[in-house]
């Protein structure tokens, strides 16, 4: 038998009778009504070996486009970063990724350091007082912000976003809010793109408002404007922000946010379909005991050392049961380890230069779709690492297909998750990218035949 | 002048309850006692209501935490929240050493009193935490 | 021979000028990515950051690491959570071009291998669930719980059953049972357990009315017992018109034994982080993949993957309650169940409970001699054992107990879990530990509790640090370092 079983025959028959049983049918006969008791074998392959289940695994995953076949240029809330090897080599060790949840804390020093150097860098990159040691992934924690806001600022309901945030982290906070008292407000963004009708929005019922800056064409927003007016009306702001813009933009602390959430997949998490990504979430000291999630925190042992242990659990669940912040009871400690050596190993100048080069190749990719006969810039002004692209011909899934089949993943058709931008594709174009990836990347899109999109429908 | 502990009132709760008269109005100050400070095992975190605060016989007008546990704080009293021990929070080791004066919670200025009728003496109380402990 | 100088807070290393990772440069002319930004939106300098060099970053985490237990280097029986062995086959195999390097929103035509592979994952845990819909959307168990709440919810307001708000929860149920259900908008009952552990029914039925909602049942429970009244507990809750919702944190105990589907669960979640290997990573990533009956499986959460003719694609079910997170799922963690399912196969995975089954059993046999076991001489793939007579005894808690199996190079029980049992250690051993590790748990155990109280009161006294300080620690919390503890 295929697997990872230690028994012998002569260990069950020892172990048998130390139990005083027949046999393992008979332990479950006395628990188990045989009456739900399955009668026939599991419906599953038959087990597999390991050479043979490897070279079918190594099969499936050729006949799939990945970053390593194709040049990519997509984004969305995913991004192909560089990943430096220290990064893959550290999470590998067992000692890491086979522990589990620090609950003793003397053999648990080493996650617990990870934990606490983690959520001080998380500190250090939004410019905030407090971070936990992660949540499940930046849509998530966008969500998880907004209840911490509600459940802080007492009596309001409202909640008010813009639809330049991510339209997945807007249907998590439709999912999320739709079962309890909160009425979600979201304002259209300008024709720059830019999230300023907030501005008009907030009032005495609001209880947060949930911006995204970069937003989700790029754009900038006007944070502390919208922070300032927020404050006025007595209600919290979130803002959703990527960890690499700091490199060279404003903290979200420094423009006067009060609860920060990101998607950290960008510090050195592979991509791998959507998941397990990293939520990160820092927030002012005051609301440090809304905050979800596990924290470690800085103590000393009883002989005097400094040590770090998980801290603040009267806020968790196995504690507050119902009357708890949260429901989380986990947090992403391998992927948060992978961010702590990604930041580690950037250091500032390291992660200002990825950005910089984020910016000034973007802009590059941006000049050569302005330049180009089919495409147009839907926003002007200036954006960060992606932009939105409109397909004069309309006929963005064809063309994005077209370039997937000459080895381009040219960019998110956004059509899928709004509607109103069905000709509209997202570009996103990370540190990796080099001046011949753009030159492939137009030659690609410009050789795309503009009617391909019916030639498909007729072969289909 | 120190409390006296036998003289003051109980609740189920835990909450002590010392009623004074102050300006013709009937203050009640509540703390908790040290049976339950002791159950609670080393206090971290004490989460208090602002002053103007008003509450129902009953209702909870804050949170203590110990590591592991948090416990409710009820009052037994209807009114309006006159005076809050803003230091203890960062003084919770004082409320160990000294929960009967150091370590008053609140002031509540009674509006409703009937709650004041289901609270136990000091033998009472003393009987259900010896039955409870 | 601890490293202390490479055990020192990364800030502490810092050294400014120093670094570790180089990129090409931005060619001469053309515009700098200041001057493409608005001035007013760019920061001073970059974030305060600590400056290592490469081999600062490797030799700091590689002996932090050696301060962990870890399931690859100790026994770690800690209850409620199946620490089994994480297989490398898995690691390599989910590592692999095409599958880790996927981005999210690429079109179904170009990863038919991803969509291939997740659904087949559906069909399997489909099957192990007798459950036939089936979402692989949520992060975590916990998450998985809320997922299925909001379904149950969206199910019930579709039927204009507006009125079922309350779900009840057993009070030996892990704590995210409640607070799941206050998220998705519910109110909790508790429903006790009897003398045996068990639910008690008399309670079940007084809670029981047309605003019932959901019954969330652990089975087996976390005493580790398979509940024999499952077939009148089920009936009683459908009579009443709600739906069973099973947490399936103990499914190992239950592979290919009998199926949640079969004794009357209407939605579960798996936590492919035990029951199908993991790893746990830490404390994640995890995944909470949710099966539920098909007249639910409009109301799952969506993307989920669809075969037609030969191909797969990805919808959103018709009466979807949106999303629950962004992107498709934890697939990293999902590709590692699928590998693991694939090795063990249709009569491997009975193996796999029925190994689980004998080891804790195996386990109880001894350790009853030594602790008290409050519920039974029997379990399923765990069981809570009492440090009760140990504390009147010797003024030992569970906590000592565990702190000195440390000691002996045994990752600690989980303690002070269920509630319903005082002073309780919860031991699940897995199938994945030779007979030999579990005699010799056993036996430091036993040597345990034969040794004087100050030893144990005081352990550990082998490992680098020794039971930290948490009053402090909560009282004025530090969360972070900051340049003054330089």
């Amino acid at each position: 038998m295929n697997g990872y079983l230690f028994h012998t025959e002569s260990d069950r028959r020892e172990m048998l009778r130390a139990i005083g049983a027949e046999s393992v049918q008979e332990i479950i006969d006395g628990q188990v009504p045989p009456a739900v008791q399955m009668k026939r074998p599991l419906e599953l392959p038959p087990a597999a070996d390991e050479m043979t289940l490897e070279s079918e695994l190594r099969r499936l995953a050729a006949s799939n486009a990945s970053v390593s076949s194709h040049v990519c240029f997509m984004g969305g809330g995913a991004y192909d970063h560089f990943i430096p090897a220290v990064v893959d080599e550290i999470a590998s060790r067992g000692e890491y990724y086979t522990s589990y949840t620090p609950y003793q804390a003397e053999v648990s020093q080493g996650n617990l350091q990870v934990m606490f150097e983690y959520e001080t860098l998380v500190s250090q990159i939004t410019g905030l007082d407090v971070s936990n040691a992660s949540l499940y992934d930046g849509g998530s924690a966008a969500t998880e912000a907004v209840l911490m806001a509600l459940a802080s600022v007492k009596k309001r309901h409202k909640v008010i976003t813009s639809d330049a945030v991510h339209p997945e982290y807007r249907e998590i906070l439709e999912a999320y809010l739709q079962n309890i008292d909160a009425e979600l407000v979201v304002v259209p963004a300008s024709e720059s793109g830019t999230s300023e009708g907030i501005l008009d929005a907030i009032d005495e019922q609001t209880a947060c408002v949930l911006i995204q800056h970069p937003n989700f064409f790029g754009r900038l927003e006007q944070v502390r404007k919208i922070a300032d007016a927020a404050h006025q009306a007595g209600a919290l702001v979130i803002q959703s922000f990527d960890p690499i813009s700091v490199g060279l933009l404003k903290r979200p602390g420094d423009l006067g946010v009060d609860i920060a959430v990101a998607e950290g997949q960008c510090l050195g998490n592979p991509l791998q379909y959507g998941g397990p990504y990293l939520g990160i979430m820092a927030c002012r000291q005051d609301l440090m005991r809304r905050m979800p999630g596990r924290i470690a925190g800085q103590t000393t042992d009883r002989r005097g050392n400094r040590c770090w242990v998980l801290t603040l659990q009267t806020r968790e669940q196995h504690i507050r049961r119902e009357k708890a912040t949260s429901n989380i009871c986990s947090n992403q400690t391998l992927l948060a380890l992978r961010a702590t050596v990604y930041l580690s190993l950037l250091g500032p100048q390291g992660l200002k230069e990825t950005a910089e080069h984020c910016v000034v190749k973007t802009n590059q990719a941006r000049e050569r779709f302005a330049a180009s006969e089919r495409f147009e810039l839907v926003h002007a002004g200036p954006v960060f690492k992606e932009f939105l692209v409109r397909d004069r011909e309309g006929d963005v899934q064809a063309l994005l297909e077209h370039a997937t089949d000459h080895g381009v993943l040219a960019g998110v058709p956004v059509g899928p998750m709004e509607p109103k931008w069905k000709d509209c594709f997202l570009v996103a174009v990370t540190e990796k990218r080099t001046e011949a990836d753009l030159d492939r990347l137009m030659k690609v899109l410009e050789s795309a035949p503009a009617d391909e999109a019916n030639r498909l429908a007729e072969t289909v | 002048m120190a409390r006296d502990k036998s003289k003051l009132l109980y609740a189920e709760t835990h909450e002590w309850v010392d009623v004074s008269e102050e300006g013709g109005q009937k203050i009640a100050t509540i703390g908790i006692s040290d049976f339950a400070i002791e159950q609670l095992n080393d206090l971290v975190y004490m989460d208090l209501p602002e002053v103007g605060k008003t509450v129902d016989a009953g209702d909870e007008f804050g949170e203590v935490e110990s590591v592991k546990a948090v416990s409710p704080l009820y009052s037994p009293v209807g009114g309006e929240v006159v005076e809050v021990h803003s230091d203890l929070p960062d003084n919770l080791e004082g409320l160990n050493d000294d929960p009967y004066d150091f370590g008053w919670i609140v002031k509540i200025k009674i509006e409703d009193e009937s709650g004041l009728e289901s609270l136990m003496d000091f033998a009472a109380y003393q009987k259900q935490c010896a039955e409870s402990g | 021979m601890r490293n202390q100088q490479a055990t020192k807070l990364l800030f502490e290393m810092s050294r400014s000028g120093r670094r570790a990772h180089h990129l090409p440069p931005l060619p001469a002319e053309g515009e700098t990515a200041a001057s493409l930004l608005p001035a007013d939106q760019l920061a001073d300098a970059p974030p305060p950051l600590p400056e290592l060099a490469e081999g600062d970053v490797v030799r700091h985490f590689v002996n932090l690491s050696t301060l962990n237990m870890s399931v690859d280097t100790h026994f770690y029986p800690l209850g409620s959570c199946t620490m089994k062995y994480n297989p490398k086959r898995n690691e390599r195999m989910a590592s692999l071009p095409g599958l880790v390097d996927v981005h999210p929103l690429q079109s179904d035509r170009s990863v038919p291998g991803v969509l291939q592979m997740l659904y087949e994952l559906q069909q399997m845990i489909g099957e192990i669930a007798g459950l036939p819909g089936v979402s692989l959307q949520p992060a975590a168990g916990a998450h998985g719980e809320l997922t299925a709440l909001l379904v149950a919810a969206a199910y019930y307001r579709d039927r204009g059953e507006d009125q079922r708000r309350y779900v009840l929860t057993a009070d030996s149920a892990h704590g995210t049972n409640p607070a799941s259900a206050q998220m998705a908008g519910f109110s909790t009952r508790t429903v006790k357990s009897n003398a045996q552990g068990l639910v008690d029914l008399d309670d079940l039925k007084s809670k029981l009315d047309d605003k019932t909602a959901v019954f969330m049942l652990t089975n087996p429970n976390t005493l580790g017992l398979f509940d024999s009244q499952i077939k009148e507990i089920t009936d009683l809750v459908h009579e009443a018109g709600a739906l069973i919702y099973l947490d399936g944190a103990n499914m190992n105990a239950i592979l290919g034994i009998t199926r949640p589907g079969d004794f009357g669960a209407d939605l579960m979640h798996f936590n492919p982080h035990k029951t199908f290997s993991g790893p746990h990573g830490g404390g994640g990533p995890g995944a909470g993949p949710i099966c539920v009956r098909d007249f639910l499986a409009d109301y799952l959460p969506g993307p989920v993957v669809e075969k037609v003719g030969e191909e797969f694609r990805t919808v959103d079910p018709a009466k979807t309650i949106g999303r629950v997170r962004s992107f498709f799922g934890n697939v990293g963690v999902l590709a590692r169940a699928y590998i693991y399912i694939r090795t063990y196969g249709k009569e491997g995975l009975r193996r796999v409970s029925e190994d689980a089954v004998l080891g804790a059993n195996y386990l109880l046999s001894k350790v009853r001699h030594i602790l008290d076991v409050p519920h039974g001489d029997r379990c399923m793939h765990e069981f809570v054992a009492s440090a009760k007579k140990l504390k009147k005894e010797k003024h030992l808690s569970a906590m000592d107990l565990a702190k000195r199996l440390l000691d002996f190079g045994f990752h600690a029980p989980t303690v002070y879990f269920p509630l319903v049992v005082e002073e309780a250690v919860m031991v699940e051993p897995t199938e994945t530990e030779s007979k030999e590790t579990l005699d010799a748990f056993a036996e430091a155990l036993f040597r345990i509790t034969e040794e004087s109280g100050d030893v144990v009161e005081h352990a550990p006294h082998s490992t680098n640090i020794s039971r930290p300080d948490d009053v402090i620690a909560a009282r004025k919390p530090i969360l972070r370092w900051t340049e003054k503890d330089k």
